[in-house]
């Protein structure tokens, strides 16, 4: 997509044990800057788990996971805690049954996403409690970033509002919003697709190549849904028990034996889907 | 006769329902109630008191009784009436809190503000800056403090000691005293927060006991059980409130005649800035990046993790803070009782303090004035029913508890608006 | 330290342990089933001793002469009354809460601990109440070098009495209904309903279990100590929640591993410091053991659900 395709994520030989199940065996891919990479595969393939360990919710068992910034600033994201993942290689994800701030107002939610910098020019709280104009600007300056975020998805009059009370396709896309009002290099959603209808899955998918055109962004992907899977991806990852099975552009992919059989066993209009694509 | 038939059964499962009650009553008040341990020369013996029980059962059967008939009949208007609470709009609130804070500062004008009640406006006032203390920890960050007594007793503590040996004045140490406080505060929470919040109740309890039990014993520092006495009082710029003093008095400065309340009406108005400045400071910073941090932290830790907050240093600064106002209040309660001992800081404070901040609403300054007068002002009033005072005190937190679980107070106001109103969006309520 | 004072120090301690253990399960069943510390299950074991006492001083009044006839009506006695006591706390207390903000049950329940130990203070008095000793006996025996260890036959019936209790309740909760029915509640309180658990019941017959350990704890204190009054389920009540704690919430074995912990060191404690900083060095372990090992002993290790 964007020039020379630099990789910005390198997995390689990621593997995962609980106990005595091996949820991710040796797996490795990349996935290259400005592009759109989705991770598909059956249910329990460990999709999220792979997730878990990109954003430091989970400690790999073995593997190095290398996340390169435009800068040439290199990440060992195995190595760090989740919030440095956040805060310092811009790894920022959703998640798959949505956790928003609910008791909180929607707009605070994007605000908080914002932490990092506003407590900067807060001065660590100083400036804010004697509120001078340092703090005052960085928070209009907040504010209206979460305003062009409200905007674009569609929720600047519910702003106000607690982010609990918002109906479920809202909550999906305030999430998206939140995650990128913190300032993403790479952002991870997790099934931002789940439990919408078809008018608000062919939305996000617009919305999903927008952002990802305008900001310079690269997204990893994990979706049920193959029809946005294949009209939004360059890159798909097919994994099933933990174990990458196919990996490679949309077409390639739709069209790899090992991929249908993994998916005829299991739920069976996806398999349909996948071999279909959306038309 | 068929509507008559239609109309008993409620009224007849009712009654069933209270006789079951009653015997349940009568059965728990049989080993207990009905009879009583007696010392005698012999040894232990018994006096039977079975009326105790029959009454007892008989309250019981009267009042569920009575209970599922208000429920019936009554529950609708008093839903009504309570859910009218929290629906108070944001401006009348504001206004109300600006009413209270003026009636606050207005009162020792008032004719019947005589020394007693100052007094008794003064510990309810302690327990309204504890409260809002222990807010930014519970209500805020939600970090289940069960041993905020702690950190109100190392106040006070550091207070009396740093003066006793260094001869520092009550303005110095106080800052001191909440440094310190916050100190322990920062000790205690770095390996403990990140533990799940159950056990961090646990062993903040645990923490409780232990400053407790180490002031009762470590008698070379702290004189043991027989505590600290002849604290220094505190003096306004150097004014003292005695009738004779070293230094310049505040009755001789001001050529006025010496009157002991002249320290007592000092005291309330030291505690009452004291508290103002507690629930001014929560009130600005739960509009800062920080506030909002521990406010995103109690609603949902991993989504914080996941947009860049060190869960540790958004939940150590929620409880250094907390603990800090604690300190504060600590040497206020020194230098107000000129003596302090062990005994002051038990856990039936915690449970008080905390008690006070789940019934105000979590988050609610002026619930939490509420509470607090609710829960240790009413009780001081009725002194006189002495040894029924804290089971009315016990009962009172159970009844409170299950009639609004969500607390008095529990609207929660944005922090920020996206198109604020100009006249609402600087307005606080204190 | 000399292998007898070892010994018996250790005989004390499993004997504390064995309280501790107790009154832990109580508390341990409650937060597995609905996640709530039950503050009021120390005063519980209170009101178990003071049962207890009461029907110690009922049978000699009545002239009942055989200890082990008395100790057993009593023991049936303070169960059957405790019990009582436990499952009006959840009926009154904590029953209407289930489902409201997770601070509402356990202020509820610190509530009603004030209630119990200062009802059991008025229609008690405050002053302690003191028994003559009722099982006395005791065997000395020779561990060499003329040292001698002495167990008392009352520490034999506690210990075994203690063991016989926990055995049984394992079986329960392994092998009946009754204990299918609480680990499934424990479990899926929603899912559980649906599969035709009666969760109320369940939940109610968990307080009712965990009030009659609490009480087999203070009939034994009564007998061990001879003195209790209204206020030692407090601290009583906090260290057997520490134990639960330290051998992993939630976890039956656990509790019971935690109560011996607490026990043997309280025992071994005064044997090398200062005794009146026991109570410091119990809730040092605890926070030791929190911060190493955060699941407690036996705690499985949670995996994060994210």
């Amino acid at each position: 997509m964007s020039e020379p395709a630099a990789t910005l994520l390198q997995v390689d030989h990621l593997t995962m044990r609980f106990g005595g199940i091996t949820a991710i065996s040796d797996l490795s891919f990349a996935a290259k800057r400005g592009d759109i990479t989705a991770i598909i595969g059956p249910n329990g393939a460990g999709k999220t788990t792979v997730f878990n360990c990109l954003t430091g919710f989970y400690q790999p068992t073995v593997g190095r996971l290398e996340l390169t910034h435009e800068t040439g600033k290199r990440f060992l994201l195995e190595r760090m805690p989740d919030f440095r993942i956040a805060r310092d290689a811009h790894v920022v994800r959703t998640f798959q049954n949505i956790r928003l701030f609910a008791g909180m107002s929607v707009l605070e939610n994007l605000v908080v996403a914002q932490h990092i910098a506003l407590t900067r020019a807060s001065g660590y709280a100083v400036a804010g409690l004697l509120h001078l104009p340092v703090y005052r600007k960085a928070e209009r300056r907040a504010v209206e970033k979460a305003r062009y975020w409200l905007d674009r998805m569609g929720l600047t009059a519910s702003a106000d509002q607690p982010a609990g009370s918002l109906p479920y396709g809202s909550q999906r896309r305030l999430e998206i919003a939140r995650a990128m009002c913190a300032g993403p290099v790479l952002l991870c959603l997790d099934e931002p697709a789940a439990g919408l209808n078809t008018r608000e899955t062919n939305e996000l998918s617009d919305l999903l190549r927008d952002i990802r055109r305008e900001h310079g962004l690269s997204i990893l992907l994990i979706e049920h849904d193959m029809a946005l899977v294949m009209e939004i991806s360059d890159h798909v990852v097919v994994l099933d028990h933990g174990a990458c099975i196919c990996h490679g552009p949309p077409a390639k992919v739709r069209a790899d034996p090992a991929v249908i059989s993994a998916y005829l066993g299991t739920p069976e209009d996806e398999a349909i889907a996948l071999t279909r694509g959306r038309s | 006769m068929a509507a008559a038939d239609r109309q008993r059964p409620p009224f007849v499962a009712m009654l069933r329902d209270s006789a079951l009650a009653a015997v349940v009553a009568a059965l728990l008040a049989v080993p207990l109630l009905g009879v009583r341990l007696v010392d005698n020369a012999s040894g232990l013996t018994l006096d039977r008191r079975l009326p105790l029980v029959l009454y007892a059962a008989a309250a019981v059967f009267a009042g569920r009784l009575l209970l599922s008939l208000a429920g019936r009949y009554l529950a609708p208007s008093l839903r009504g009436m309570t859910a009218s609470l929290p629906g108070m709009p944001r401006n009348s609130l504001v206004i109300f809190g600006w009413v209270l804070v003026a009636a606050a500062l207005l009162l020792p004008w008032m004719p019947f503000a005589e020394r007693n009640l100052i007094d008794k406006l003064t510990l309810i006032l302690i327990y309204v800056m504890l409260g809002w203390g222990l807010n930014i920890v519970v209500g805020l960050a939600g970090l289940l403090d069960l041993g905020y007594v702690a950190f109100y007793a190392i106040g006070a503590y550091a207070y009396a000691l740093l003066s006793m040996h260094f001869g520092l004045s009550f303005w110095i140490c106080l800052p001191l005293a909440g440094l310190i406080a916050a100190m322990f505060g920062i000790a205690l929470g770095f390996p403990v927060l990140r533990l799940r919040g159950d056990y961090l109740a646990i062993v903040t309890l645990g923490f409780g006991e232990i400053i407790r039990v180490v002031l009762l014993n470590w008698q070379a520092v702290t004189n043991g059980p027989n505590g600290i006495t002849g604290i220094e009082r505190p003096t306004l710029f150097g004014l003292s409130f005695s009738r004779a003093a070293d230094g310049p008095t505040f009755a001789g400065f001001f050529g006025i005649e010496y009157a002991p309340a002249q320290r007592v009406y000092f005291l309330y108005y030291l505690i009452l800035a004291l508290a103002m400045l507690t629930t001014l400071f929560a009130q600005r910073i739960r509009r800062l990046p920080t506030g909002r941090a521990w406010e995103a932290l109690r609603e949902d830790e991993i989504a914080c993790r996941s947009l860049g907050m060190n869960p540790v240093t958004v939940k150590l600064s929620a409880f250094a803070i907390g603990a800090s106002f604690a300190g504060l209040a600590g040497s206020f309660f020194a230098t107000r009782q000129g003596f302090i001992s062990p005994e002051s800081f038990s856990f039936i404070e915690s449970a008080t303090i905390l008690a006070i901040v789940v019934l105000g609403g979590m988050g609610s300054q002026i619930g939490i004035v509420l509470a607090a007068v609710l829960l240790v002002g009413l009780p001081e009033w009725f002194r006189d029913l002495a040894e029924y005072r804290m089971l009315v005190f016990g009962g009172a937190m159970v009844l409170i508890m299950l009639w609004r679980p969500q607390g008095l107070l529990s609207r929660r106001e944005p922090t920020v608006l996206l198109d604020p109103k100009p006249a609402s969006a600087e307005a606080t309520v204190p | 330290m000399t292998i007898d004072i070892f010994l018996q120090q250790l005989v004390n301690g499993l004997t504390l342990g064995a309280f501790y253990g107790l009154i832990a399960l109580g508390y341990t069943m409650v937060y597995g089933i609905i996640g709530m510390i039950n503050f009021a299950h120390g005063d519980i074991y209170m009101i178990g001793a003071f049962v207890a006492l009461i029907g110690f001083v009922v049978l000699s009044t009545i002239g009942v002469v055989s200890v082990p006839l008395a100790i057993l009506i009593v023991l049936v006695m303070a169960m059957f009354f405790t019990a009582c006591y436990g499952w009006a706390v959840e009926r009154i207390a904590y029953r209407p809460l289930r489902g409201s903000p997770r601070l509402a049950p356990l202020i509820s329940a610190i509530g009603m601990s004030i209630v119990l130990q200062n009802y059991v203070q008025i229609a008690q008095g405050a002053r302690t109440k003191s028994l003559q000793p009722i099982v006395n006996g005791q065997y000395s025996i020779d561990v060499g070098n003329g040292a001698h260890v002495t167990v008392s036959l009352l520490q034999i019936i506690i210990i075994v009495l203690t063991v016989a209790l926990m055995a049984g309740f394992t079986w329960v909760i392994r092998s009946t209904p009754l204990g299918r029915a609480q680990r499934a509640t424990e479990q899926d309180a929603t899912m559980a309903a649906l599969l035709g658990v009666n969760v109320n019941r369940t939940i109610s017959i968990t307080f009712v279990i965990g009030a009659s350990l609490a009480a087999v704890a203070g009939m034994m204190a009564t007998l061990y100590y001879g003195v209790i009054d209204f206020y030692i389920g407090f601290i009583a009540g906090i260290k057997a929640f520490t134990a639960a704690v330290l051998g992993g919430i939630g976890s039956l074995p656990g509790a019971m591993l935690g109560g011996l912990a607490i026990g043997l060191i309280e025992s071994f404690w005064p044997v090398f410091f200062d005794l009146a900083y026991r109570d410091v060095a119990v809730f040092g372990v605890l926070i030791l053991v929190l911060i190493f090992r955060p699941t407690g002993l036996l705690g499985r290790p949670e995996i994060e659900k994210v």
